[in-house]
Protein backbone atom coordinates (compact mmCIF):
# COMPACT_ATOMS: atom_id res chain seq x y z
CA UNK A 1 0.00 0.00 0.00
CA UNK A 2 1.56 3.70 -0.49
CA UNK A 3 -0.09 5.30 2.10
CA UNK A 4 2.45 7.79 3.72
CA UNK A 5 4.53 5.88 5.67
CA UNK A 6 6.87 8.96 6.27
CA UNK A 7 4.02 9.99 8.77
CA UNK A 8 2.08 7.22 9.36
CA UNK A 9 4.29 4.61 11.10
CA UNK A 10 4.76 0.85 11.22
CA UNK A 11 2.55 0.24 14.23
CA UNK A 12 -0.35 2.83 12.99
CA UNK A 13 -0.54 0.98 9.34
CA UNK A 14 -0.84 -2.44 11.74
CA UNK A 15 -3.72 -0.93 13.62
CA UNK A 16 -5.16 0.40 10.35
CA UNK A 17 -5.45 -2.96 8.47
CA UNK A 18 -6.81 -4.88 11.51
CA UNK A 19 -9.38 -1.88 11.43
CA UNK A 20 -9.90 -2.36 7.92
CA UNK A 21 -10.54 -6.30 8.47
CA UNK A 22 -12.60 -5.26 11.06
CA UNK A 23 -15.23 -3.54 9.57
CA UNK A 24 -15.39 -5.73 6.25
CA UNK A 25 -15.18 -9.35 7.26
CA UNK A 26 -18.92 -9.37 8.43
CA UNK A 27 -19.60 -8.06 4.88
CA UNK A 28 -17.24 -10.58 3.28
CA UNK A 29 -18.20 -13.52 4.69
CA UNK A 30 -22.41 -12.13 3.99
CA UNK A 31 -20.81 -12.07 0.48
CA UNK A 32 -18.91 -15.34 0.01
CA UNK A 33 -21.74 -17.57 2.08
CA UNK A 34 -24.41 -16.42 -0.91
CA UNK A 35 -22.77 -18.29 -3.27
CA UNK A 36 -22.76 -21.59 -0.84
CA UNK A 37 -23.85 -24.43 -3.23
CA UNK A 38 -24.92 -26.41 -0.28
CA UNK A 39 -28.57 -25.51 1.10
CA UNK A 40 -27.77 -25.07 4.42
CA UNK A 41 -24.86 -22.36 6.31
CA UNK A 42 -21.18 -23.27 5.01
CA UNK A 43 -17.87 -22.05 4.86
CA UNK A 44 -15.30 -21.71 3.93
CA UNK A 45 -18.00 -22.71 0.66
CA UNK A 46 -17.02 -25.75 -1.67
CA UNK A 47 -17.27 -24.56 -4.76
CA UNK A 48 -19.46 -21.40 -6.31
CA UNK A 49 -23.48 -21.23 -7.16
CA UNK A 50 -26.11 -18.64 -8.15
CA UNK A 51 -28.62 -20.97 -6.45
CA UNK A 52 -29.35 -19.05 -4.01
CA UNK A 53 -29.74 -16.12 -5.71
CA UNK A 54 -32.05 -17.65 -8.38
CA UNK A 55 -34.07 -18.36 -4.75
CA UNK A 56 -34.70 -14.99 -4.12
CA UNK A 57 -36.74 -14.94 -7.49
CA UNK A 58 -38.81 -18.10 -6.23
CA UNK A 59 -39.49 -15.86 -3.06
CA UNK A 60 -42.42 -12.98 -4.44
CA UNK A 61 -42.72 -11.93 -0.35
CA UNK A 62 -39.13 -10.53 -0.38
CA UNK A 63 -39.22 -9.16 -3.88
CA UNK A 64 -42.57 -7.32 -2.50
CA UNK A 65 -40.99 -6.23 0.84
CA UNK A 66 -37.90 -5.19 -1.74
CA UNK A 67 -40.23 -2.75 -3.54
CA UNK A 68 -42.24 -1.60 -0.61
CA UNK A 69 -39.21 -0.60 0.55
CA UNK A 70 -38.24 1.41 -2.16
CA UNK A 71 -41.43 3.15 -2.72
CA UNK A 72 -41.38 3.68 1.09
CA UNK A 73 -38.36 5.31 0.61
CA UNK A 74 -39.24 7.49 -2.34
CA UNK A 75 -42.21 8.96 -1.06
CA UNK A 76 -40.97 9.62 2.27
CA UNK A 77 -38.20 11.12 1.44
CA UNK A 78 -39.59 13.11 -1.10
CA UNK A 79 -42.53 14.30 1.29
CA UNK A 80 -39.44 15.25 4.24
CA UNK A 81 -37.97 16.98 1.24
CA UNK A 82 -40.95 19.58 0.59
CA UNK A 83 -41.74 19.88 3.86
CA UNK A 84 -38.44 20.90 4.52
CA UNK A 85 -37.69 23.67 1.59
CA UNK A 86 -39.78 26.05 3.18
CA UNK A 87 -39.49 25.56 6.88
CA UNK A 88 -35.45 25.78 6.15
CA UNK A 89 -36.20 29.30 3.98
CA UNK A 90 -38.13 30.27 7.64
CA UNK A 91 -35.91 29.31 10.19
CA UNK A 92 -32.67 30.53 8.13
CA UNK A 93 -33.99 34.05 6.50
CA UNK A 94 -36.59 34.75 9.50
CA UNK A 95 -36.48 35.77 13.22
CA UNK A 96 -39.61 35.19 14.47
CA UNK A 97 -41.79 34.17 17.99
CA UNK A 98 -41.79 30.28 18.16
CA UNK A 99 -38.25 30.18 16.15
CA UNK A 100 -36.22 27.90 18.65
CA UNK A 101 -38.95 26.00 19.41
CA UNK A 102 -39.84 24.73 15.63
CA UNK A 103 -35.59 24.21 15.56
CA UNK A 104 -36.07 21.87 18.12
CA UNK A 105 -39.53 20.29 17.37
CA UNK A 106 -37.93 19.04 13.94
CA UNK A 107 -34.48 17.91 14.94
CA UNK A 108 -35.85 16.35 17.88
CA UNK A 109 -36.52 13.07 16.44
CA UNK A 110 -32.71 12.68 16.46
CA UNK A 111 -33.05 12.60 20.40
CA UNK A 112 -36.11 10.35 20.87
CA UNK A 113 -34.97 6.52 20.70
CA UNK A 114 -36.94 4.83 17.58
CA UNK A 115 -37.44 2.10 19.69
CA UNK A 116 -39.95 4.74 22.09
CA UNK A 117 -41.19 6.30 18.42
CA UNK A 118 -42.39 2.54 17.45
CA UNK A 119 -44.48 1.90 20.32
CA UNK A 120 -45.56 5.51 20.36
CA UNK A 121 -46.54 5.79 16.19
CA UNK A 122 -47.70 1.68 17.08
CA UNK A 123 -50.46 2.97 19.77
CA UNK A 124 -51.65 6.32 17.49
CA UNK A 125 -51.69 4.76 14.35
CA UNK A 126 -53.98 1.65 15.86
CA UNK A 127 -56.10 4.39 18.18
CA UNK A 128 -56.97 6.32 14.74
CA UNK A 129 -57.76 3.64 12.65
CA UNK A 130 -55.04 3.38 9.96
CA UNK A 131 -52.26 1.34 11.72
CA UNK A 132 -50.43 -1.18 9.26
CA UNK A 133 -51.41 0.62 6.14
CA UNK A 134 -48.95 2.41 3.68
CA UNK A 135 -50.12 5.87 4.71
CA UNK A 136 -49.08 5.08 8.26
CA UNK A 137 -45.48 3.87 7.97
CA UNK A 138 -44.83 7.21 5.31
CA UNK A 139 -46.08 9.28 8.26
CA UNK A 140 -43.97 7.27 10.60
CA UNK A 141 -41.23 7.21 8.03
CA UNK A 142 -41.27 11.30 7.20
CA UNK A 143 -41.25 12.09 10.97
CA UNK A 144 -37.79 10.34 11.74
CA UNK A 145 -35.58 11.24 8.27
CA UNK A 146 -36.73 15.17 8.72
CA UNK A 147 -34.03 16.38 10.27
CA UNK A 148 -31.83 14.98 8.28
CA UNK A 149 -33.39 16.76 5.07
CA UNK A 150 -33.82 19.80 6.95
CA UNK A 151 -30.42 20.18 8.58
CA UNK A 152 -28.87 19.76 4.96
CA UNK A 153 -31.12 22.04 3.05
CA UNK A 154 -30.53 24.47 6.08
CA UNK A 155 -27.25 24.41 5.77
CA UNK A 156 -27.31 25.04 1.89
CA UNK A 157 -29.23 28.25 2.19
CA UNK A 158 -27.28 29.60 4.90
CA UNK A 159 -24.78 29.31 2.80
CA UNK A 160 -26.38 31.41 -0.10
CA UNK A 161 -26.02 34.82 -1.29
CA UNK A 162 -29.12 36.76 -1.42
CA UNK A 163 -28.08 39.27 -3.36
CA UNK A 164 -29.21 37.44 -6.74
CA UNK A 165 -32.01 36.28 -5.39
CA UNK A 166 -32.96 40.44 -4.11
CA UNK A 167 -32.06 41.36 -7.10
CA UNK A 168 -34.27 39.35 -9.16
CA UNK A 169 -36.84 40.51 -7.06
CA UNK A 170 -36.33 44.15 -7.33
CA UNK A 171 -36.48 44.06 -11.06
CA UNK A 172 -39.92 42.85 -10.72
CA UNK A 173 -39.83 38.85 -10.69
CA UNK A 174 -42.25 37.58 -7.94
CA UNK A 175 -40.74 35.83 -4.79
CA UNK A 176 -42.11 32.28 -6.22
CA UNK A 177 -40.43 32.83 -9.50
CA UNK A 178 -36.97 34.22 -7.42
CA UNK A 179 -37.13 31.48 -5.34
CA UNK A 180 -37.97 28.44 -8.02
CA UNK A 181 -35.17 30.49 -10.89
CA UNK A 182 -32.21 32.08 -8.32
CA UNK A 183 -32.78 30.49 -4.50
CA UNK A 184 -33.74 26.54 -5.79
CA UNK A 185 -31.10 26.02 -8.24
CA UNK A 186 -28.40 27.66 -5.27
CA UNK A 187 -29.01 25.02 -2.60
CA UNK A 188 -30.27 22.05 -5.22
CA UNK A 189 -27.17 20.10 -3.94
CA UNK A 190 -28.22 20.50 -0.46
CA UNK A 191 -31.72 19.19 -1.14
CA UNK A 192 -30.23 16.51 -2.97
CA UNK A 193 -27.84 15.23 -0.96
CA UNK A 194 -30.67 15.59 1.98
CA UNK A 195 -32.97 13.51 -0.36
CA UNK A 196 -30.49 11.08 -0.28
CA UNK A 197 -29.29 10.50 3.11
CA UNK A 198 -33.16 10.45 4.14
CA UNK A 199 -34.13 8.04 1.26
CA UNK A 200 -30.97 5.22 2.51
CA UNK A 201 -31.83 5.90 6.37
CA UNK A 202 -35.80 5.07 5.18
CA UNK A 203 -34.91 2.25 3.08
CA UNK A 204 -32.77 0.54 6.35
CA UNK A 205 -35.12 1.62 8.58
CA UNK A 206 -35.90 -1.47 11.35
CA UNK A 207 -36.34 -0.89 14.33
CA UNK A 208 -39.54 1.50 14.48
CA UNK A 209 -40.52 0.48 11.30
CA UNK A 210 -41.09 -3.15 13.13
CA UNK A 211 -43.68 -1.74 15.22
CA UNK A 212 -45.52 0.15 12.33
CA UNK A 213 -45.19 -2.74 9.74
CA UNK A 214 -47.74 -5.56 9.26
CA UNK A 215 -47.78 -8.35 7.01
CA UNK A 216 -48.95 -6.98 4.17
CA UNK A 217 -47.27 -3.56 4.14
CA UNK A 218 -43.91 -4.63 5.48
CA UNK A 219 -40.43 -3.77 4.24
CA UNK A 220 -37.24 -5.58 3.25
CA UNK A 221 -35.13 -4.92 7.10
CA UNK A 222 -38.49 -6.12 8.73
CA UNK A 223 -38.87 -8.98 6.52
CA UNK A 224 -34.98 -9.96 6.91
CA UNK A 225 -35.50 -9.33 10.58
CA UNK A 226 -38.59 -11.84 11.34
CA UNK A 227 -37.18 -14.17 8.78
CA UNK A 228 -33.98 -14.34 11.27
CA UNK A 229 -35.75 -14.79 14.08
CA UNK A 230 -37.10 -17.95 12.60
CA UNK A 231 -33.59 -19.44 10.59
CA UNK A 232 -30.85 -18.52 9.45
CA UNK A 233 -29.95 -19.95 6.01
CA UNK A 234 -27.93 -18.94 2.45
CA UNK A 235 -31.09 -16.80 1.74
CA UNK A 236 -30.87 -14.48 3.66
CA UNK A 237 -26.56 -13.89 2.65
CA UNK A 238 -27.77 -13.69 -0.78
CA UNK A 239 -30.74 -10.88 -0.27
CA UNK A 240 -27.94 -9.37 2.12
CA UNK A 241 -25.49 -9.46 -0.96
CA UNK A 242 -28.21 -7.79 -3.03
CA UNK A 243 -28.41 -5.05 -0.86
CA UNK A 244 -24.31 -4.59 -0.20
CA UNK A 245 -24.08 -4.16 -4.35
CA UNK A 246 -27.17 -1.73 -3.75
CA UNK A 247 -25.98 0.38 -1.26
CA UNK A 248 -22.51 0.70 -2.52
CA UNK A 249 -23.19 1.75 -5.89
CA UNK A 250 -25.82 4.60 -4.17
CA UNK A 251 -22.87 5.39 -2.06
CA UNK A 252 -20.77 5.95 -5.09
CA UNK A 253 -23.14 8.25 -6.47
CA UNK A 254 -23.87 10.38 -2.88
CA UNK A 255 -20.23 10.84 -2.34
CA UNK A 256 -19.69 12.09 -5.89
CA UNK A 257 -22.87 14.35 -5.57
CA UNK A 258 -22.29 15.36 -2.10
CA UNK A 259 -19.26 14.15 0.06
CA UNK A 260 -19.68 11.42 2.41
CA UNK A 261 -18.18 12.89 5.36
CA UNK A 262 -20.21 15.97 4.65
CA UNK A 263 -23.29 14.29 4.66
CA UNK A 264 -23.03 11.78 7.43
CA UNK A 265 -21.68 14.08 9.65
CA UNK A 266 -25.47 15.18 9.60
CA UNK A 267 -26.52 11.86 10.79
CA UNK A 268 -25.50 11.45 14.19
CA UNK B 1 -26.58 24.11 20.29
CA UNK B 2 -23.33 26.36 18.50
CA UNK B 3 -25.61 25.54 15.02
CA UNK B 4 -28.36 27.15 16.59
CA UNK B 5 -27.04 30.11 17.74
CA UNK B 6 -25.21 30.59 14.48
CA UNK B 7 -28.23 30.28 12.61
CA UNK B 8 -30.28 32.88 14.72
CA UNK B 9 -27.60 35.31 14.79
CA UNK B 10 -27.78 35.01 10.48
CA UNK B 11 -31.37 35.40 10.91
CA UNK B 12 -30.89 38.21 12.75
CA UNK B 13 -28.16 39.70 10.10
CA UNK B 14 -30.42 38.78 7.37
CA UNK B 15 -33.94 40.11 8.64
CA UNK B 16 -35.86 41.79 6.34
CA UNK B 17 -36.21 45.93 6.31
CA UNK B 18 -39.69 45.62 5.50
CA UNK B 19 -42.21 44.95 8.48
CA UNK B 20 -45.52 44.84 6.66
CA UNK B 21 -48.11 42.91 8.55
CA UNK B 22 -48.46 40.10 5.97
CA UNK B 23 -45.04 39.76 5.82
CA UNK B 24 -44.78 38.70 9.36
CA UNK B 25 -47.05 35.75 8.71
CA UNK B 26 -44.77 34.58 5.47
CA UNK B 27 -42.43 32.65 8.43
CA UNK B 28 -45.63 31.22 9.83
CA UNK B 29 -46.98 29.89 6.47
CA UNK B 30 -43.75 28.33 5.02
CA UNK B 31 -43.14 26.51 8.91
CA UNK B 32 -46.54 26.13 8.97
CA UNK B 33 -47.05 22.76 6.95
CA UNK B 34 -43.72 21.13 9.44
CA UNK B 35 -45.30 22.01 12.42
CA UNK B 36 -48.62 20.66 11.73
CA UNK B 37 -47.19 17.06 10.34
CA UNK B 38 -44.79 17.45 13.79
CA UNK B 39 -47.22 18.26 16.09
CA UNK B 40 -49.64 15.50 14.91
CA UNK B 41 -47.48 12.90 14.16
CA UNK B 42 -44.85 13.33 17.15
CA UNK B 43 -46.98 15.52 19.50
CA UNK B 44 -49.99 12.99 19.68
CA UNK B 45 -48.16 9.82 19.48
CA UNK B 46 -46.02 10.40 22.40
CA UNK B 47 -48.97 12.06 24.66
CA UNK B 48 -50.89 9.00 24.23
CA UNK B 49 -48.07 6.66 24.55
CA UNK B 50 -47.31 8.83 28.09
CA UNK B 51 -51.27 8.23 29.06
CA UNK B 52 -51.28 4.42 27.76
CA UNK B 53 -48.43 4.12 30.50
CA UNK B 54 -50.85 4.67 33.30
CA UNK B 55 -53.60 2.06 32.14
CA UNK B 56 -54.27 -0.62 33.95
CA UNK B 57 -53.16 -4.20 32.27
CA UNK B 58 -55.07 -7.45 32.71
CA UNK B 59 -54.09 -10.85 31.22
CA UNK B 60 -57.55 -11.85 30.80
CA UNK B 61 -59.30 -8.00 30.79
CA UNK B 62 -56.65 -6.62 28.35
CA UNK B 63 -55.91 -2.94 29.02
CA UNK B 64 -58.65 -0.83 30.81
CA UNK B 65 -58.54 2.75 31.41
CA UNK B 66 -58.48 2.43 35.16
CA UNK B 67 -55.38 4.86 35.98
CA UNK B 68 -52.52 3.26 37.90
CA UNK B 69 -49.06 3.86 38.80
CA UNK B 70 -48.05 0.10 38.88
CA UNK B 71 -46.02 -0.11 35.73
CA UNK B 72 -43.51 2.76 36.73
CA UNK B 73 -43.39 1.25 40.41
CA UNK B 74 -42.73 -2.28 38.28
CA UNK B 75 -39.97 -0.56 36.67
CA UNK B 76 -38.10 1.52 38.92
CA UNK B 77 -38.16 -1.17 41.76
CA UNK B 78 -38.21 -4.41 40.68
CA UNK B 79 -35.16 -6.00 40.33
CA UNK B 80 -35.53 -7.44 36.92
CA UNK B 81 -35.78 -4.44 35.31
CA UNK B 82 -32.85 -3.12 37.53
CA UNK B 83 -30.89 -6.17 35.86
CA UNK B 84 -32.43 -5.37 32.30
CA UNK B 85 -31.65 -1.76 32.53
CA UNK B 86 -28.04 -2.32 34.44
CA UNK B 87 -26.66 -4.82 31.34
CA UNK B 88 -27.82 -1.90 28.92
CA UNK B 89 -25.94 0.99 30.68
CA UNK B 90 -23.00 -1.37 30.97
CA UNK B 91 -22.86 -2.64 27.35
CA UNK B 92 -22.96 0.98 26.11
CA UNK B 93 -20.33 1.92 28.46
CA UNK B 94 -18.24 -0.83 27.27
CA UNK B 95 -19.40 -0.09 23.49
CA UNK B 96 -18.22 3.86 23.66
CA UNK B 97 -15.43 2.81 25.48
CA UNK B 98 -14.28 0.13 22.35
CA UNK B 99 -15.02 3.04 19.69
CA UNK B 100 -12.99 5.88 21.57
CA UNK B 101 -10.05 3.37 21.26
CA UNK B 102 -10.59 2.13 18.02
CA UNK B 103 -12.33 4.85 15.77
CA UNK B 104 -10.44 8.06 17.04
CA UNK B 105 -7.03 6.67 16.36
CA UNK B 106 -8.52 5.31 12.94
CA UNK B 107 -9.36 8.96 12.13
CA UNK B 108 -6.09 10.49 12.74
CA UNK B 109 -4.46 7.64 10.47
CA UNK B 110 -6.80 7.93 7.58
CA UNK B 111 -6.36 11.80 8.02
CA UNK B 112 -2.73 11.30 7.18
CA UNK B 113 -3.02 9.45 4.56
CA UNK B 114 -1.87 10.81 0.91
CA UNK B 115 -5.00 11.47 -1.52
CA UNK B 116 -6.20 8.37 -3.18
CA UNK B 117 -6.05 6.34 0.16
CA UNK B 118 -7.34 8.92 2.13
CA UNK B 119 -10.73 9.31 0.28
CA UNK B 120 -10.88 5.60 0.01
CA UNK B 121 -10.78 4.43 3.57
CA UNK B 122 -12.89 6.95 4.38
CA UNK B 123 -15.19 5.63 2.17
CA UNK B 124 -15.05 2.20 3.67
CA UNK B 125 -14.86 3.38 7.38
CA UNK B 126 -18.19 5.40 6.97
CA UNK B 127 -19.95 3.26 3.99
CA UNK B 128 -21.20 0.59 6.47
CA UNK B 129 -23.20 3.10 8.31
CA UNK B 130 -25.90 3.35 5.19
CA UNK B 131 -26.11 -0.46 4.69
CA UNK B 132 -28.94 -1.95 6.67
CA UNK B 133 -27.98 -2.90 10.42
CA UNK B 134 -29.64 -6.20 10.15
CA UNK B 135 -26.88 -7.18 6.65
CA UNK B 136 -24.00 -6.43 9.44
CA UNK B 137 -25.65 -8.18 12.34
CA UNK B 138 -26.25 -10.85 9.90
CA UNK B 139 -22.64 -11.02 8.82
CA UNK B 140 -21.74 -11.09 13.15
CA UNK B 141 -23.89 -13.87 13.47
CA UNK B 142 -21.94 -15.60 10.38
CA UNK B 143 -18.90 -14.85 12.52
CA UNK B 144 -19.08 -15.17 15.87
CA UNK B 145 -21.95 -18.21 15.19
CA UNK B 146 -21.53 -21.69 16.59
CA UNK B 147 -19.51 -23.00 13.92
CA UNK B 148 -18.39 -19.75 12.35
CA UNK B 149 -15.14 -18.49 11.20
CA UNK B 150 -14.27 -17.43 14.50
CA UNK B 151 -14.35 -20.60 16.01
CA UNK B 152 -13.13 -22.81 13.53
CA UNK B 153 -10.09 -20.37 13.59
CA UNK B 154 -9.36 -20.77 17.04
CA UNK B 155 -9.88 -24.42 16.68
CA UNK B 156 -7.41 -24.06 13.98
CA UNK B 157 -5.05 -22.62 16.87
CA UNK B 158 -5.97 -24.91 19.07
CA UNK B 159 -7.12 -22.27 21.43
CA UNK B 160 -10.84 -24.06 21.72
CA UNK B 161 -12.00 -27.20 22.05
CA UNK B 162 -13.44 -29.34 19.33
CA UNK B 163 -16.89 -28.53 19.78
CA UNK B 164 -16.09 -24.81 18.56
CA UNK B 165 -17.53 -22.01 20.78
CA UNK B 166 -20.05 -19.60 19.85
CA UNK B 167 -20.09 -15.74 21.32
CA UNK B 168 -24.04 -16.05 20.36
CA UNK B 169 -26.37 -14.63 23.08
CA UNK B 170 -23.07 -13.15 25.10
CA UNK B 171 -22.49 -9.78 25.89
CA UNK B 172 -19.57 -9.89 24.53
CA UNK B 173 -21.03 -11.18 20.88
CA UNK B 174 -23.53 -8.08 21.41
CA UNK B 175 -20.70 -5.63 22.13
CA UNK B 176 -18.37 -6.25 18.78
CA UNK B 177 -21.37 -6.40 16.85
CA UNK B 178 -21.85 -2.74 18.35
CA UNK B 179 -18.99 -1.78 18.21
CA UNK B 180 -18.87 -2.31 14.56
CA UNK B 181 -22.00 -0.71 13.88
CA UNK B 182 -21.59 2.49 16.24
CA UNK B 183 -17.72 3.15 15.44
CA UNK B 184 -18.29 5.15 12.22
CA UNK B 185 -19.77 7.38 14.03
CA UNK B 186 -16.80 7.84 16.36
CA UNK B 187 -14.66 8.27 12.99
CA UNK B 188 -16.59 11.00 11.54
CA UNK B 189 -16.64 12.71 14.93
CA UNK B 190 -13.10 12.78 15.35
CA UNK B 191 -12.55 13.87 11.96
CA UNK B 192 -14.21 16.85 12.15
CA UNK B 193 -12.40 17.91 14.32
CA UNK B 194 -9.45 16.94 12.94
CA UNK B 195 -10.71 19.39 10.01
CA UNK B 196 -10.10 21.87 12.32
CA UNK B 197 -6.97 21.16 14.06
CA UNK B 198 -3.59 22.62 12.60
CA UNK B 199 -1.29 19.55 11.95
CA UNK B 200 1.60 21.77 12.16
CA UNK B 201 1.20 22.43 16.15
CA UNK B 202 2.55 18.62 16.12
CA UNK B 203 5.18 19.49 13.60
CA UNK B 204 6.17 22.29 15.80
CA UNK B 205 6.57 19.91 19.02
CA UNK B 206 8.55 17.37 17.08
CA UNK B 207 10.91 19.74 15.69
CA UNK B 208 11.13 21.37 19.28
CA UNK B 209 12.00 17.49 20.53
CA UNK B 210 8.89 16.15 21.64
CA UNK B 211 8.42 12.16 21.34
CA UNK B 212 6.11 11.32 18.33
CA UNK B 213 3.63 9.57 21.50
CA UNK B 214 4.07 13.00 23.69
CA UNK B 215 3.13 14.53 20.53
CA UNK B 216 0.07 12.56 19.97
CA UNK B 217 -0.59 12.95 24.11
CA UNK B 218 -0.06 16.21 24.81
CA UNK B 219 -0.72 18.45 21.09
CA UNK B 220 -2.99 16.31 18.79
CA UNK B 221 -5.43 14.75 21.60
CA UNK B 222 -6.64 17.60 23.16
CA UNK B 223 -7.56 19.61 19.93
CA UNK B 224 -9.73 16.37 18.91
CA UNK B 225 -11.42 16.13 22.26
CA UNK B 226 -14.41 17.89 21.64
CA UNK B 227 -14.94 15.21 18.78
CA UNK B 228 -14.33 12.35 20.71
CA UNK B 229 -16.41 13.68 23.89
CA UNK B 230 -19.24 14.43 20.90
CA UNK B 231 -18.73 11.19 19.54
CA UNK B 232 -19.28 9.34 22.39
CA UNK B 233 -22.84 10.87 23.36
CA UNK B 234 -23.64 9.48 20.40
CA UNK B 235 -22.65 6.09 20.52
CA UNK B 236 -23.71 5.87 24.18
CA UNK B 237 -27.33 7.36 23.74
CA UNK B 238 -27.23 4.74 21.03
CA UNK B 239 -26.63 1.50 22.27
CA UNK B 240 -28.79 2.42 25.32
CA UNK B 241 -31.73 2.22 23.21
CA UNK B 242 -30.19 -0.26 20.44
CA UNK B 243 -32.74 -2.72 18.93
CA UNK B 244 -31.98 -4.80 16.12
CA UNK B 245 -28.25 -6.26 17.16
CA UNK B 246 -29.04 -7.14 20.75
CA UNK B 247 -32.00 -8.59 19.65
CA UNK B 248 -30.30 -10.71 16.46
CA UNK B 249 -27.19 -11.73 18.78
CA UNK B 250 -27.85 -11.30 22.36
CA UNK B 251 -32.10 -12.70 21.59
CA UNK B 252 -34.27 -13.55 24.67
CA UNK B 253 -31.38 -14.83 26.89
CA UNK B 254 -29.68 -11.27 26.92
CA UNK B 255 -32.84 -8.83 27.26
CA UNK B 256 -31.47 -4.97 27.03
CA UNK B 257 -34.21 -2.20 27.57
CA UNK B 258 -34.76 -2.03 23.75
CA UNK B 259 -35.50 -5.83 23.41
CA UNK B 260 -37.50 -6.30 26.42
CA UNK B 261 -40.26 -2.89 24.95
CA UNK B 262 -40.43 -5.32 21.48
CA UNK B 263 -41.25 -8.43 24.42
CA UNK B 264 -43.82 -6.44 26.07
CA UNK B 265 -45.90 -4.81 23.32
CA UNK B 266 -45.24 -8.23 20.84
CA UNK B 267 -45.39 -10.82 23.05
CA UNK B 268 -46.72 -10.53 25.87
CA UNK B 269 -49.12 -7.85 24.74
CA UNK B 270 -48.84 -5.78 28.23
CA UNK B 271 -48.71 -2.39 26.42
CA UNK B 272 -49.04 -0.25 29.42
CA UNK B 273 -46.25 -1.39 30.80
CA UNK B 274 -43.73 -1.53 27.64
CA UNK B 275 -45.37 2.24 27.70
CA UNK B 276 -43.47 2.68 31.12
CA UNK B 277 -40.22 0.98 29.91
CA UNK B 278 -40.18 2.98 26.82
CA UNK B 279 -41.06 6.79 28.57
CA UNK B 280 -38.46 5.44 31.36
CA UNK B 281 -36.25 4.99 28.84
CA UNK B 282 -36.61 8.05 26.75
CA UNK B 283 -36.59 9.76 29.92
CA UNK B 284 -33.26 8.53 30.81
CA UNK B 285 -31.86 9.27 27.25
CA UNK B 286 -32.36 13.51 27.17
CA UNK B 287 -31.23 13.48 31.14
CA UNK B 288 -28.00 11.69 30.09
CA UNK B 289 -27.92 13.66 26.93
CA UNK B 290 -28.79 16.90 28.45
CA UNK B 291 -26.45 16.61 31.72
CA UNK B 292 -23.23 15.50 29.42
CA UNK B 293 -23.68 18.19 27.11
CA UNK B 294 -23.76 21.08 30.42
CA UNK B 295 -20.97 19.27 31.57
CA UNK B 296 -19.04 19.25 28.32
CA UNK B 297 -19.93 22.80 27.74
CA UNK B 298 -18.62 23.66 31.28
CA UNK B 299 -15.59 21.77 30.98
CA UNK B 300 -14.66 23.43 27.78
CA UNK B 301 -15.11 27.22 28.73
CA UNK B 302 -12.96 26.64 31.91
CA UNK B 303 -10.45 25.52 29.68
CA UNK B 304 -10.94 28.28 27.31
CA UNK B 305 -11.15 30.50 30.12
CA UNK B 306 -7.95 29.68 31.80
CA UNK B 307 -6.06 29.60 28.37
Amino acid sequence: MSVDSRRNGRAALAFHTLFMIFLLAPLVVVILVAFTPEGYLSYPTHGFSLRWFREILARPDFIKAFYQSLNLGLVSATLATVLSIPAALALARFRFTGREFLNGLFLSPLMIPHIVLGVAFLRFFSQIGIGGTFASLVFAHVVIIMPYTLRLVLAAVMGLDRETERAAISLGASPWTGFRRITLPQILPGVAGGWMLAFITSFDELTMTVFVASPGNTTLPVKMYNYIEQTIDPLLASVSTVIIVLTVAFMLVLDRFYGLDRVLSGKG
Amino acid sequence: MSEMTLESRMAGRSRPSVRSRSLAWIPFWLTGPAAVFFLVLLGMPLLMTLVLSFYTFDYTAGISETLTLSNYTDVLFDGYFHEIFLRTYEISLITTLCCVVLGAPEAYIIYRMRRPWRSICLLITLGPLLISVVVRTLGWVLLIGGNGLLSQFMQALGLAGTRGFSLMYTQTGVVIAMVHVLVPFMVISVWASLRKVDLSTGDAALSLGAKPFTVLRRVIFPQVLPGVLSGSLIIFALTASYFATPSIIGGRRLKVVATSVYDEYLSTMNWPLGASISIVLLVLNVVIVMSYSRWVERRFRRTLGEG
